[in-house]
């Protein structure tokens, strides 16, 4: 069982269009012919693109119920700590025997404590796992893409020219080859 | 195909592609500032600057050179807080409420509208700070460990909720809007010639290159961030308005003021972005994009929270009447008749008489009258406040402690400061930064534009000619 680790290239086909349309039904179609779509870049959110390329959904919005239940954790461990098991006062009669009989005055501060949480972390956690921060060197390969131009990146093994001639069809109005070298495990 | 209702005005006028909407929604970034702009600048800055001057003032000298006094303890300040916040509401209501509803007209306006937000928002967090007696212990409302014990904070205190729910309410929006613009920010970063902008917006858009799986992530988050951000919104001014409902004031203590307060902000709001976007789209040629129409749905907007606020006002004098307390039947009558009937009259007038006139069309649709009606209802709705703190507070249980507020020069100048800020902020914003969401408003070009709609028409009419 020794792995080797070999340098081999790859060769990736870009393709632009200039409609969303077209470039979806070119999507679909390419990945229709058992090719697969590496990456897609677009100006603007593509409905129904992350389906046709077969991306799974995302569970950020999961992820930030449980953030959300955190900040309702906190805020009633904070309320309760500092309020009935610290110092335990009377504060203009409010009764602080008890968390529980004091809870309504402490429901402002669950609620935002909640959505604090839950809207940061969530973005926190958005740019984490897209890779964005300040300073980060544009990850689109063309301008044109922010602009009013799509682009699909697709993986060839060999059978270039077919991809090529079935892209020329579906209305690619312009076509790059690049050969990528990767570092790949082989055994 | 295509699905959209011929009912359906388009959102988008003229014959827009994409191209059109990147290069006019940049053209203010990558063009420099006309004349006018420098004027209206100078002369926010200057109030701006003589706001600071009233602020360094109030803390040098002591809150005593305000016009409080011992039983007015809340005035101006109170009331330009609760003002500023109330404005901020819109913009949040137009960035989530109409996304959750998928309006799709909220996307021309969006960014300016949650710009506004934050703005404002940042004018409302100044008056906690400077109203107290000693802001350099402002840091004691925030629950840190201390070498006093620990000492903590009291969670029975409104004012301590309202601590964390501008805090949240301010972060949450400015990350609900940064998102949103990194998109934009991109755009202006592949667009950019000069070395210098280039790399502003470079590091502004966070190396955003609008793959298919950030994308998919992008609308999850905005969808999850505007169904945080709409009660959010309640919550805020629901609890902005605890600071009067619960106490025990004749003429504050009302179990209808959170959501009075919140059709009130949501009033102020959208009257504040109707001014700003009448002139923006002007200035702007931005006519295409914000429309009559979008004016005119936020005029029904204001007219139907204006109803709201006015049916509060009414609920507002039955149940007084209706109490049988002596002291609230007194706070009203002492509103409508006595020394600051002025005020209560000129709410009223503003408020529930001007939103009114939205029942026909031709006012809504007239710029000129939306205009106007915008700043009459945000001084109305500036009086609103006024009115509720101060008639409340001058004449309550004890006759003894009657006395009368006039607010001085400090507590002008600091209000007139503070709409300086703004619009300083505003102005800056408006140069440099992306003022419509172009890839939103780029996914309803097909579905909305006037292009579109006349060839899915065509489109539509062919096929029934075959038939």
């Amino acid at each position: 069982m020794s792995t080797a680790i070999q340098t081999h290239t790859k060769t990736i086909i870009s393709a632009i269009f200039d409609d969303d349309d077209v470039m979806l039904k070119a999507v679909k179609r390419v990945r229709g012919k058992g090719f697969y779509i590496r990456e897609a870049y677009t100006p603007f959110p593509v409905h129904g693109l992350d389906h046709a390329m077969g991306l799974k959904p995302t569970n950020i919005g999961t992820a930030a119920f449980f953030y959300g239940l955190l900040g309702l954790s906190l805020a009633i461990w904070l309320t309760y700590y500092t309020m009935i098991h610290d110092w335990p006062m009377n504060i203009g009669g409010k009764p602080s025997f008890t968390w529980g009989k004091n809870m309504p005055a402490f429901v402002p501060v669950m609620f935002e404590l909640t959505v604090f949480f839950a809207a940061h972390l969530m973005v926190w956690t958005f740019f984490i796992i897209n890779g964005l921060y300040p300073g980060r060197k544009p990850i689109n390969p063309d301008p044109r893409t922010t602009d009013d131009k799509f682009m699909i990146e697709i993986e060839a093994n060999g059978n270039e020219n077919d991809l090529i001639e079935l892209l020329k069809n579906e209305g690619a109005i312009e076509i790059n080859k690049k050969e990528e070298e990767t570092n790949g495990n082989h055994h | 195909m295509h699905y959209e209702s011929s009912i359906r005005e388009p959102l988008i006028i003229g014959d827009k592609t994409y191209h059109d909407i990147t290069v006019e929604v940049a053209r203010p970034v990558e063009t420099s500032a006309p004349r006018s702009w420098w004027i209206v600048f100078s002369i926010s800055l200057f109030a701006f600057l003589w706001g600071v001057g009233c602020i360094l003032y109030t803390i040098g000298t002591g809150i005593g050179v305000w016009g409080l006094n011992k039983t007015v303890g809340w005035a101006w300040d109170i009331t330009n807080f609760v003002w500023w916040v109330g404005i901020g509401h819109a913009g949040t209501l137009i960035s989530a409420v109409l996304l959750l509803f998928r309006q799709k007209w909220r996307m021309s306006i969006n960014r300016s509208a949650e710009a506004m937000t934050i703005f404002s928002v940042i004018q409302a967090a100044l008056f906690p700070g400077i109203h107290m007696g000693r802001i350099w212990l402002a840091y004691f409302v925030f629950p840190i460990p201390n070498q006093f014990g620990p000492l903590w904070v009291n969670f029975n205190s409104p004012l301590l909720w309202d601590v964390f729910a501008i805090s949240t309410y301010f972060t949450v929006s400015l990350v609900f809007w940064y998102t949103g613009l990194i998109p934009d920010f991109a755009m202006l970063r592949d667009r950019a010639v000069r070395p210098v902008q280039k790399h502003i917006y470079s590091i502004l858009s966070f190396g955003w290159g609008g793959t298919a799986k950030s994308w998919q992530r992008f609308e999850e988050v905005s969808l999850v961030l505007a169904g945080l951000a709409t009660p959010l919104v309640l919550s805020v001014h629901t609890i902005v308005s605890m600071d009067f409902a619960t106490s025990v004031i004749p003429g504050w203590h009302t179990t209808i003021f959170p959501p009075y307060f919140v059709a009130g902000a949501i009033f102020s709001g959208f009257a504040m972005v109707q001014t700003l976007l009448i002139i923006m789209r002007k200035m702007f040629k931005m006519e295409h994009y914000i429309t009559i129409q979008h004016i005119e749905l936020m005029n029904i907007i204001i007219m139907v929270t204006g109803s709201i606020v006015g049916i509060a006002y009414i609920t507002e004098l039955f149940i007084a009447w209706y109490s049988g307390v002596e002291y609230e039947q007194y706070a009203f009558l002492n509103r409508a008749t006595g020394p600051y009937w002025w005020a209560y009259w000129s709410m009223m007038t503003c408020n529930v008489i001007s939103p009114q006139v939205m029942w026909f069309k031709k006012v809504r649709t007239s710029l000129i009258a939306s205009f106007v009606i915008s700043i009459i209802v945000n001084i109305g709705m500036w009086f609103e406040r006024f009115v509720i703190i101060v008639t409340s507070l001058h004449r309550d249980y004890l006759p003894s402690s009657w006395t009368m507020f006039s607010p001085t020069f400090v507590d002008i100048g600091i209000f007139i400061g503070t709409i300086g800020f703004f619009f300083v902020l505003f102005l800056l914003y408006a140069r440099t930064f992306p003022v419509i969401a172009q890839a939103e408003l780029k996914t309803i070009l097909k579905s909305s534009s006037e292009k579109y709609k006349k060839l899915h028409t065509k489109y539509e009419h062919s096929h029934s000619d075959a038939h």
